[in-house]
């Protein structure tokens, strides 16, 4: 298991440096000149020379490859054209919210996938299966930004439930701000026993992480009941049930645990595909995190904001995919030895 | 697989180049009239290509469904004075916003899973087929671009190219190419050793000869799988890239440009963005479908789900 971890961890670590060729490449390839974006149109060729020599473009290719590395290492992302500021304060400032949205609507896609899963699997090829697959199949072909501003059309302009857009009622900062200790909101307001700050970001979260989840919850389920049909048919189920335990502790728990590896797996796979998703949700959200402040970036040609969105995205899909690896290889000796 | 019931006869997984069209062709025909989620995908798929190649003459409106306004007609509700899908701020008639838009929806999605294809399964192929120095090579290639999330990476491209729908196609491909160098190469790989291969080099067959003749169509079942698979993956990339601002311009009829367009009037004229996101979500629902059943039929290993 050692040799195993150790091998897939450099592989992802040789990865990462490769990710970090392709932006450096595309940042290179960029038609604009990135001192004219700081400088303005009436800049003066002495001044775009001198930020040339600051930012080191008028070095050779690989120094300036090895130059910007460095600065990816020490934290030195460059500045914000938008914003005028760290690209790293503002992506870290931000991300937390965006890991709040995330969890809350794994967390639902989970719960609710495996559920449908196995529910589909135990009634298969009745009503409830045939209900079960559409809603699955048309999860995943739903454009999340549609889903959520039909959420918002119904749920909050119909039904008046939930809240429309944002992580926080406007006037909470007044009346019962929150602590930020984690910043994960939900979290704080639990440890600084916030009610009115708890409720309201409940509030605020439901639709969002109901439209991130929508994705996952279909190809959690499918990918459930498949795997649950394979194992119900299996012979210890079989034995199981000749045995006489009750259906709840053979389907519940023996034939739960043998399903569970490939939806595991697809979890993870969507977690990483919801990295993306969660751009879009938090534009019709309104929602004060990365994604938001991404889609600005790349409708602004904010490059360095953009490149550096870009290479924590690929780091962040690595790490998924590393996790699911070894999560994997724990639950199947076969994945560590091949 | 998991939709459809598996009544479908199994298939090998491998079959020789020889192996007579008509058949195959009549058992994927079968197969889909058997199975009423897949005629579902192949009479929306059919729907949507009837709107993209006659649109301009089915369209109750064309001139305003390619942007010209009609202030008289303004945001009038659906149903309402001859416009069944109702107008938007500028007078347009919806309906025909997303009949015309369905050319390029459908065009865009098509030429991109075309073009990754094209560099995409010959790299593959000779990757896997050579092997050595070579396969490394492009394999590495491919790693760093399967290391992105694929539409963080068309999007990242399609604003470095600058917002155009031709520079989204682009991206797009840029993107998903890898994923069919991979595919192909895996199956290359594994019919490498085969003693057809063997038996092809042995008569003296050029690399591209065996590669285009006897490799290709033994590795077309799973490709073609993936690709339709992936048509409705990309149908909703690029209107993920529309509804940023990313790709079509105004006044193009964008379906996710339009989707984008009506956010500011969502609670009074959700018509505006509902219905051209139902028509996106129809689209990639389509080809899904289609693909889970072309996934059944021509992938027996996906049966047994």
């Amino acid at each position: 298991m050692r040799r195993f971890l150790f091998r897939r961890a450099a592989a992802a670590a040789a990865v990462l440096l490769g990710t970090t060729v392709v932006t450096f490449v595309l940042a290179r390839v960029v038609p604009s000149d990135p001192a004219l974006a700081y400088l303005g149109p009436k800049a003066r060729p002495e001044q775009i020379a001198e930020i040339h020599h600051q930012l080191g473009l008028d070095r050779s290719l690989p120094v300036q490859y090895v130059n910007y590395l460095g600065g990816l290492v020490r934290g030195d992302w460059g500045i914000s054209i938008g914003t005028k500021q760290p690209v790293t304060s503002e992506i870290f400032g931000r991300l937390p919210a965006t890991l709040e949205l995330l969890a809350a609507a794994m967390t639902v896609a989970l719960v609710l996938g495996i559920a449908l899963g196995v529910i589909a699997a135990v009634r298969r090829q009745r009503l409830a299966d045939h209900v079960i697959r559409m809603l699955a199949i048309g999860g995943v072909s739903m454009p999340a930004f549609w889903l959520g501003l039909l959420l918002q059309v119904t749920v909050f302009g119909q039904l008046g439930l939930f809240a429309l857009t944002g992580r926080n009622d406007p006037d909470l900062e007044f009346t019962d701000p929150i602590q930020e200790i984690t910043g994960f909101h939900l979290v704080d307001a639990l440890l600084t026993g916030n009610a009115a700050g708890f409720t309201d970001t409940l509030t605020h979260l439901v639709l969002p992480a109901l439209t991130l989840a929508a994705y996952p919850i279909g190809v959690i389920a499918r990918m459930t009941r498949a795997s649950m049909i394979e194992v119900l048919a299996a012979d210890h189920i079989r034995a199981a049930r000749a045995y006489g335990l009750r259906e709840r502790m053979t389907v519940g728990r023996i034939a739960l645990r043998g399903a569970l590896p490939p939806v595991v797996t697809v979890a993870g796979l969507t977690l990483a595909y919801s990295l993306t998703g969660a751009f879009f949700v938090e534009v019709v959200f309104n929602w004060p995190g990365l994604g938001q402040f991404a889609a600005t970036a790349l409708l602004n040609a904010d490059y360095p904001a953009i490149m550096g969105v870009t290479v924590l995205g690929a780091a962040a899909y690595i790490l998924v995919n590393l996790a699911v690896d070894i999560v994997q290889a724990r639950l199947d000796p076969r994945v560590r030895l091949a | 697989m998991t939709l459809l019931s598996a009544t479908t006869a199994p298939v090998d997984a491998v079959r020789t180049a020889d192996t007579p069209a008509p058949t195959r062709l009549r058992r994927i025909v079968t197969a889909v009239l058997r199975d009423r989620l897949a005629l579902v995908g192949v009479v929306l798929v059919g729907a949507l290509l009837v709107l993209a190649v006659f649109g301009p003459w089915l369209a109750p409106f064309p001139d305003q469904g390619r942007g010209v306004a009609d202030v008289a007609h303004r945001n009038l509700a659906p149903g309402t004075g001859g416009h069944l899908l109702g107008t938007d701020p500028l007078g347009r008639d919806v309906l025909s916003r997303i009949i015309i838009g369905a050319r390029p929806a459908l065009l865009t999605p098509l030429l991109t899973v075309a073009l990754a294809v094209a560099v995409g399964v010959p790299l593959g192929l000779l990757a896997g087929y050579r092997g050595g120095r070579l396969d490394e090579a492009v394999m590495r290639i491919a790693d760093m671009f399967l290391a992105f999330p694929p539409l963080l990476l068309a999007m990242v491209i399609a604003a470095m190219l600058g917002p155009s729908l031709t520079h989204a196609g682009i991206a797009l491909a840029i993107a998903w190419w890898p994923w069919y160098t991979r595919l192909a190469r895996g199956l290359a790989a594994g019919l490498r050793d085969r003693p057809f291969v063997d038996g092809a080099r042995a008569l003296g067959l050029s690399d591209t000869t065996v590669l285009a003749r006897h490799l290709l169509p033994n590795a077309a079942a799973p490709i073609v799988v993936q690709a339709s698979i992936d048509i409705g993956t990309v149908i909703l990339a690029s209107g993920s890239l529309a509804f940023l601002g990313l790709a079509a311009q105004a006044p193009t009829p964008d379906w996710g440009l339009m989707v984008s367009d009506g956010r500011s009037y969502v609670l009074s004229q959700w018509w505006l963005s509902a219905l051209p996101g139902a028509a996106i979500f129809l689209a990639v629902l389509a080809f899904n479908l289609l693909g889970d059943a072309l996934r059944d039929i021509l992938d027996p290993r996906a049966v047994t789900r």
